[in-house]
């Protein structure tokens, strides 16, 4: 009889390094989600072109690609990346990328009489974006950041292909040494579930929070 | 590390190699993924409670698990069921029952954007379950979600790099073999980004005609 309670245990350390991850790169996706959804609203040319350029390069490569490249191909660049840095940085910029398509569609369904109105009270770009515009965006933003963060969980299960121990990785490893494969890999199907479950629990809350007393307000 | 021309055109053949099998299994993917997503939208609304609710849990359940994990599952731990799956075959089928849980909702918008009065009709006309999906429902539900069935069958382009984890010989398994016996990286994996970004380039075109030829996508 195999003596499951240690594996159990290896598997949970996996799950930590999952969890860290995704906070982590959420975290980065979250910062270049903004800085290239309003970056494609610039009025500067050359800041469209350039959040263009990064949106469409994070979303045309497959995140597969940009994870090997960056640990791969960067340390020969000069750029030494641990496993977690690389898989942080590659899954922050390809779901940033995604996420930044939402910044924008959420900014320009905001209606026209809004930015009018702060140049009629003389509101400077930043304060219109700060005050008026992003308070009523982020609202309309939160449902596609809840299933883009649920997309990162997912594609960080790919980190174990570069040697990170997260929880897949951990359950490859209880593959090797016990030969059992039904109970490592639907552990860890469900530890994931349970995961993006939690995600998109804490979305609603976060939903309801933010948009409390405003109904009757929004259309 | 200098990038070596010569050496590209050395491995292209490989990688072109490579190619084709990532080709075939994306169609052989999308194929399974459109039957899949219509068999879920269909059992998902039958009005038996016992059929709708376990199809709907299924399907968040697969939606929420990552699809490295999945394709694990199908390669290891159905054998030992007896169940042998050659690599390419597990592969699809993951690829097909994972991105069928989306086409699923795709499936679900177009079903009910056909107005009622169709249903209506159809029963007045005293069809059968099976002639009404057949002969009234589908023809009119499956055109106008054609540009946004193609946009998931792209995003199934992007993840065919997973199945290099269960050994399938497809470009990014082949770039790593290449690189692993030249240590080379920056070559094989810059080819494989060069790759999937013209691959990307050219079907935002065809996503574009098709939209025009069928109508709007939501992105």
């Amino acid at each position: 009889m195999i003596d499951w309670s240690g594996y159990l245990g290896l598997i949970l350390q996996g799950a930590l390094v999952t969890v860290q991850l995704t906070v982590m790169g959420c975290a980065l996706a979250l910062v270049m989600a903004f800085l290239a959804g309003l970056g494609r609203l610039s009025h500067y040319a050359a800041v469209r072109w350039l959040a263009t350029a990064y949106i469409e390069f994070f979303r045309g490569t497959s995140i597969f690609v940009q994870l090997f490249w960056a640990y791969f191909v960067l340390p020969l660049l000069g750029f030494d990346l641990t496993s977690m840095q690389a898989g942080v940085l590659a899954l922050g910029l390809n779901v940033g990328a995604y996420g930044a398509e939402a910044v924008r569609g959420a900014v320009q369904s905001i209606g026209r009489e809004q930015f009018e109105a702060c140049v009629a009270v003389n509101l400077s770009r930043y304060q219109t974006m700060r005050h008026v515009i992003l308070p009523q965006a982020v609202i309309l933003m939160l449902p596609t950041f809840g299933n883009n963060a649920i997309e990162l969980l997912k594609a960080t299960a790919i980190v174990s292909l570069i040697s990170l121990s997260d929880m897949t990785f951990q359950a490859q490893v209880v593959r090797a040494q016990t030969g059992n494969t039904l109970i490592p890999f639907a552990t860890i199907l469900v530890l994931y579930f349970a995961m993006a479950m939690t995600i998109s629990a804490g979305m609603r809350w976060l939903e309801r929070r933010l948009t409390r007393g405003l109904d009757g307000v929004r259309s | 590390m200098e990038w070596d021309w010569q050496f590209v055109w050395q491995i292209m053949p490989t990688l072109l190699e490579g190619f084709k099998i990532t080709i075939i299994a994306t169609l052989l993917g999308s194929v399974l993924a459109a039957i899949v997503g219509m068999v879920f939208a269909v059992l998902r609304r039958s009005p038996n409670p016992y059929v709708a609710r376990p199809v709907g849990l299924v399907a968040e359940f697969i939606r929420g698990t990552p699809l490295l994990v999945q394709l694990y599952f199908l390669f290891y731990v159905l054998p030992s069921a007896g169940i042998l799956l050659s690599p390419l075959v597990a592969g699809v089928i993951g690829l097909g029952l994972h991105y069928g849980t989306y086409t699923a909702e795709v499936y679900r918008g177009g079903i009910d954007n056909v107005p009622r009065g169709q249903w209506e009709a159809a029963k007045a006309c005293n069809l059968n379950p099976v002639q009404t999906w057949v002969h009234v429902i589908m023809p009119q539900a499956i055109p106008p979600m054609i540009p946004a069935l193609a946009n998931y069958f792209i995003a199934m382009f992007k993840e065919t790099p997973l199945l290099s984890a269960i050994t399938v010989l497809e470009l990014m398994n082949q770039a790593r073999s290449i690189a692993n016996t030249n240590y080379r990286y920056i070559e094989p994996m810059t080819m494989v980004g060069v790759f999937f970004l013209t691959v990307s380039i050219v079907s935002v075109f065809g996503l574009r005609w098709l939209e025009r030829r069928y109508g709007r996508v939501e992105r």
